[in-house]
């Protein structure tokens, strides 16, 4: 079962600003799922490999020659806040 | 004009000369203008690009050098993938004005063979659902029955199509997202092979089991619809490198000899009894058509919808991480950076993707990740196994897509019960395998029932043969809802 703490600490892993009221949805409606997910548990998989991927697909290359990038205003085009070529957030570093 | 022509006899009648892309298109456009504000396939309509687009194509047939089987033909594109300076949603507020700098390379190699992109097509937020209520900008509904929902993730461009509202459309399936709206709306429905047509443009939800694939009024449109997209790319790496056949070309070969596996897990406790009774009236059509019919067992199945509700998760909690509110999409002011992100994401994330984010994180956890995500992986192994095992003895699985039939708006609220929608299409996004629904009936109030044949790896074109040989021996997928 996940707790209320277990809840908090995976909304804070996950950046979500969760009210209380949306805490305790969560964790209700996660431990009805988790009911479900854990009878996986019981699977025997004995020497069984993981798979990542369906369709196996090792290690594609290709030659590292420079191309013409997508253009600066292009990629700026959507940004929430910018400042010159640069993308804009809130303060990280205290002055 | 008909709106129900399919793909091949339109470009026919363009070749023709009795009909233009321009006339078809304004027709579409004038359909959706009258009823699309009740069914609500799109999120974005593109009349304007259309327009240009029809008649760019009407040039080419006037000079009688169409660009192929598809120029000209009227499509709608799940809002999923990216769209040069074109609006893509991904049904969520955090993108509601996202405008992509570049197209998916299944959108630029439509543009390339001349299809008219009507517009961007509903679906549950990030893909994330199976009745595209989870969309955060539009209610879509069945044109079968406006009270129910259409399915989904990919409920708008299933219901742009039975509706008349599209000559085609593109999907994407990651647990059924195909394939399980083709079955609730009578629309045939084709995930192909993993890797088999490009993911570069697509909004990644679950990159190990995204898949992007078409929806048709008949078998013959989404062989051609398949083809237009199929094929290497380098930009993805886990495009497959294999020459792409011409899928209509086996179409009529017919089914005799070929050896279909039923497997008695796809008949699971519960399912709708007018379902089942489809399914198996279908298999009997499908032994008189010639094919020999075999039980076979699939015993990983019961595992494979817990399984993919780790994995699927799992990588959509990781995808989305980039949705900070930086870079693109929306921005909810904060105190510092990571309340700023915090607070965009609970603002811009509805309830289902929310809930898959925080089960993803909590699955790939310190002190979980071996017990859950391992776990789960070893898995999906025995569910690829079982296909291994089933297609050494059979050329192909057939069973029916989905356990129940369209439900209302509103009637599963519950997520577990939301879940199970995909128990039966989940096993073949788990494996790779390809796989299409093609309508096989209709329930007695009217709702369409579909079936799905499930091939091996890069063998789309036995799984269409057989989808071909049923539907031209039925009639279901020419029946049209009353939409006025």
């Amino acid at each position: 079962m996940i707790s209320r703490e277990d809840v908090e600490h995976v909304a804070r892993l996950a950046r979500l600003a969760l009210t209380p009221d949306e805490l305790e949805t969560m964790r209700t409606q996660l431990n009805a799922i988790l009911v479900h997910i854990d009878a996986l548990k019981a699977v025997d998989t004995t020497g069984v490999e993981p798979t990542s991927h369906a369709v196996p697909v090792v290690n594609v290359f290709r030659e590292d020659e420079p191309r013409p990038p997508f253009p600066v205003e292009d990629m700026l085009r959507n940004a929430p806040d910018r400042a010159g070529n640069f993308f804009r957030v809130p303060r990280i570093i205290e002055d | 004009m008909d709106v129900y022509r399919p793909i091949h006899e339109l470009t026919d009648a363009f070749r023709r000369g009795e009909t233009t892309p321009s006339a078809v298109t304004d027709a579409y456009l004038a359909r959706i203008e009258k009823l699309d504000a009740r069914v609500g396939a799109y999120i974005t309509v593109t009349a304007e690009h259309a327009r240009a687009a029809a008649a760019a194509s009407d040039r080419r047939y006037r000079e009688e050098r169409p660009l192929g089987p598809l120029d000209g033909a009227p499509i709608a594109i799940k809002d999923v993938l990216c769209t040069r300076g074109i609006t893509t949603t991904c049904g969520s507020r955090i993108l509601e004005n996202f405008v992509p700098p570049y197209d998916a390379t299944s959108v630029a190699r439509l543009a390339n063979a001349g299809a008219v992109m009507l517009g961007k097509a509903n679906m549950d937020e990030f893909a994330m659902g199976s009745s595209t209520e989870h969309s955060a900008l539009r209610v879509t509904r069945n044109p079968w029955d406006l009270t129910r929902v259409p399915g989904g993730s990919s409920g708008g461009p299933a219901a742009a199509v039975a509706g008349g509202l599209a000559a085609g459309g593109y999907g994407t399936d990651t647990g059924g997202s195909i394939r399980q709206p083709a079955a609730f709306c009578g629309v045939v429905g084709l995930k192909p092979t993993y890797g088999r047509v490009s993911r570069f443009g697509l909004v990644a939800f679950a990159s190990s089991l995204d898949h992007v694939g078409p929806l048709g009024l008949d078998v013959t449109d989404t062989a051609l619809l398949l083809g237009a997209v199929a094929g290497h790319d380098p930009l993805d790496a886990t495009s497959i490198d294999a020459p792409v056949p011409d899928y209509t070309a086996d179409l009529a070969r017919g089914i005799r000899g070929l050896r279909l596996g039923v497997p008695d897990e796809y008949f699971i406790a519960g399912m709708d009894p007018e379902i089942e009774h489809a399914a198996r009236t279908g298999i009997e059509t499908l032994k008189s058509l010639g094919a020999s019919i075999e039980r076979v067992s699939l015993p990983a199945t019961p595992h494979a919808l817990a399984t993919y509700y780790v994995i699927a998760p799992a990588e959509a909690s990781s995808n989305l991480a980039r949705y900070d509110g930086v870079k693109y999409g929306l921005r909810v002011p904060g105190r510092d950076l990571i309340d700023m992100e915090s607070r965009t994401r609970a603002a811009g994330f509805g309830a289902e993707v929310r809930r898959r984010v925080m089960l993803g994180t909590y699955v790939l956890s310190a002190g979980y990740y071996d017990a859950y995500y391992g776990q789960a992986q070893k898995v999906r192994t025995l569910v690829r196994r079982d296909f291994d095992a089933a297609f050494a003895r059979v050329d192909l699985i057939v069973a029916p897509t989905t356990p129940n039939v369209p439900f209302r708006h509103g009637e599963k609220e519950d997520p577990v019960q939301m879940y199970l929608n995909d128990v039966l299409t989940i096993p073949a996004d788990m494996s790779g395998v390809p796989a299409v629904s093609v309508p096989c009936g209709f329930t007695a109030t009217g709702l369409p029932i579909g079936l799905q044949f499930i091939g091996r790896t890069l063998d789309e074109a036995t799984v269409l043969r057989a989808a071909y040989a049923y539907e031209q021996a039925t009639d279901w997928h020419r029946r049209r809802p009353e939409l006025a």
